[in-house]
């Protein structure tokens, strides 16, 4: 009997419990012998499964059609290896089978169901069309419950002026802490660099005019009037706004809010309005905070790069900016505020209870919000173009 | 074959919360041997979920030593875990953004060792031997009730056919049609998989129904552990209230319908 054992590319990772086929050449035909344990943990393994896979392969020939099965040997059979051996076998036993009864259970097991199907891709045009046509309904899906959300808010602040007791007054100081004051410093350092890099830049190029004064005026007007808010409103939004929806929308998912409507308490009113009323107070303030860090820091690097002492800087700056830029300024932040909270709370009740959907809530909340800010400053350019410059 | 599943041994479990220290577990001695299925019972801070924590390496004892499979628990979790040890998580734990057959294929899949098509295959029996039927495969877990999350969570626990398996709550949540479905699941691949079990449960039914063997913790360690005859005889209050009240009366009835082949 010609005892024929396949060549292994290495010998190096096996110890008795490696899966492998012994091959024994027979008068009677091929008798191909399983050894080892066949699972899971073994069959994982990398060179053990390499080694196995292309073993099974060169068996795949027409020369072991009729091969007798040898699996009495076999160490373990889970079902990962039976899945295996089923699959190897084309799905059908093969005509010669030595097999105990523990191994040849966990076979039928696996033989008993049907394989997995798997659904061919099908690429469909009209789905194109319809995705765009989604995309359009949603977006007027999302502006209506928008309206919607502006118009309950409208309501529940008269519903506040007419019984100012039953307001969340606790909450609305909570979230002006946490909103305001926790962001002083960050939207404070951000400003200072900002104001800085700018001045350096402005320098350099009003000194090849001889124009150095007037950084007065471009800093003051600049940041002022536009970029102290929109720096301001960014940050928040980035801050802020994502909280503001991760919290509203793990509500959801923890079925808090369903709670709150069942006990009768409206979320508009209870979860909208303090928010939205703490960013329309939080968003102005913030908003001069960052300008006057932003001012002090362009104040410095003026005086550091030209001659514009910061006494000068102070003394010019009035004249430079009408009072009105300010004006503006606060009020261009109070809708900024409110648009964000706005935003950040349609988003947060709009979360499916699954984390994805909060994940995705969050960070269309974000962007959305920064994008509504930038549109609608650029509106208050348009509109105001005439006042204060 | 190692038969000590998992040994414990003088383990101490200690929360800080503040400067208050509160000693859960105090000496705790546990074996679980091949083939039991072992629950844990104890009132409510007893420790059974922590003990549980513990044994898949998920918390470190301060002082003691846990050791399964013959290796100590702390080491559980390398790669390739989930063919040493599965879990059932008392809300399943299902990755919300995988589909079913992707959630039982993960642990497999990660690997990235075995062809696709051997693991999508080998899901699906899975899929099929914890009764959900084919057509479950593509649905999300969202989309799925509480017993048929158990089910898929059985499925990903067992993809591996890990020897050891342990059980939070299995039937907590579950109606009673379906926790009694779940359990007669659970017995059968008990004795197809030669699965030794570890479950921490509340429920008197599903106690008397599954368990070859009950181990009590109170008074901050395991006070019996013996079979489930044996361990509503001892005389300690809590066994008394636990078992004897009038829900454990209930349940008991059981326990002399079907007696136990122990």
């Amino acid at each position: 009997m010609a005892i024929l054992c396949l060549v292994f590319s290495s010998f190096t990772f096996m110890d008795a419990s490696t899966p492998l086929i012994e091959q024994q050449d027979t008068p009677e035909g091929r008798r191909l012998s399983l050894l080892g344990a066949w699972t899971a943990s073994s069959l994982t393994a990398k060179p053990v499964w390499d080694a196995l896979a292309a073993q099974l392969k060169s068996l795949d020939g027409v020369a072991n059609k009729g091969a007798h099965w040898n699996l009495a040997q076999i160490d373990k059979l889970d079902y990962l290896g039976a899945q295996l051996l089923w699959s190897h076998w084309g799905r059908a036993w093969p005509a010669n089978i030595e097999i105990e009864p523990g191994p040849r259970a966990v076979l039928e097991t696996v033989a008993g169901f049907p394989a997995a199907t798997v659904k061919p891709y099908k690429y469909n045009w009209t789905a194109l069309l319809g995705g765009l046509g989604n995309r359009l309904l949603s977006f007027f899906d999302h502006l209506k419950s928008l309206v919607r959300l502006i118009g309950q808010l409208l309501l529940d602040l008269i519903r506040l002026i007419r019984h100012p007791q039953e307001g969340p007054w606790r909450d609305l100081s909570g979230h002006l802490y946490q909103i305001g004051a926790t962001a002083l410093p960050i939207t404070a350092l951000v400003g200072f660099l900002i104001g800085v890099v700018l001045a350096y830049l402005i320098s350099q190029q009003l000194r090849q005019f001889g124009a150095d004064a007037f950084i007065v005026n471009i800093l003051g007007i600049s940041l002022i009037r536009e970029l102290g808010p929109v720096l301001a409103a960014i940050l928040i939004a980035g801050r802020s706004g994502s909280a503001i929806t991760a919290q509203i929308g793990v509500m959801r998912v923890t079925e808090e809010l369903d709670a709150m409507r069942v006990m009768g308490i409206a979320t508009g009113f209870r979860l909208v309005m303090p928010r939205a009323l703490a960013l329309a107070v939080v968003m102005p303030l913030i908003s001069v905070w960052t300008t006057i860090a932003a001012l002090l820091g362009g104040m410095l690097a003026a005086s550091a790069a030209m001659d514009v002492t910061p006494a000068f800087f102070i003394n010019a700056l009035p004249a430079a900016v009408e009072v009105s830029n300010l004006v503006l300024a606060t009020a261009k932040s109070v809708v900024f505020g409110l648009l964000i909270a706005l935003i950040s709370c349609h988003y947060g009740l709009r979360v499916k209870p699954n984390t994805e959907s909060l994940g995705q809530g969050t960070t269309a909340s974000v962007v959305t919000s920064i994008t509504v800010v930038i549109l609608v400053d650029a509106l208050f350019a348009v509109l105001f173009k005439n006042v204060g410059i | 074959m190692l038969e000590n599943v998992v040994e414990i041994k003088k383990l101490w479990t200690v929360f800080h919360n503040g400067d208050k220290v509160s000693v859960v577990h105090k000496d705790l001695d546990l074996t679980v041997v091949r083939g039991e299925v072992l629950s844990l019972v104890g009132g409510s801070g007893s420790g059974k979920t922590e003990l549980l924590r513990q044994i898949l390496g998920l918390e470190n004892p301060a002082k003691g030593s846990v050791t399964v499979l013959g290796k100590p628990a702390s080491e559980l979790g390398k790669r390739g875990a989930a063919s040493r040890v599965g879990m059932l998580f008392q809300q399943g734990a299902l990755f919300s953004a995988f589909t079913v057959l992707e959630n039982i294929a993960f642990p497999l899949r990660e690997l990235k060792v075995l062809p696709f098509e051997l693991i999508r295959n080998a899901a699906m029996v899975k899929l099929q031997m914890v009764g959900l039927s084919a057509d479950t495969a593509d649905k999300m877990p969202s989309e799925l009730s509480g017993g048929m999350i158990k089910r898929v969570a059985l499925a990903r626990a067992l993809i591996m056919d890990p020897p050891l398996l342990l059980l939070d709550e299995p039937t907590a949540g579950l109606d009673p049609e379906s926790s009694d479905s779940f359990c007669t699941l659970l017995r059968a691949l008990h004795k197809d998989m030669g699965l030794t079990v570890v479950m921490v449960t509340h429920d008197l039914d599903t106690l008397f129904e599954l368990s070859t063997r009950i181990a009590v913790l109170a008074d901050q360690k395991i006070i019996i552990n013996d079979v489930p005859k044996e361990v509503v005889a001892f005389p300690h209050p809590f066994i008394h209230e636990f078992f004897l009240g009038e829900r454990g009366q209930r349940a008991m009835e059981l326990l002399r319908e079907y007696p136990f082949t122990v």
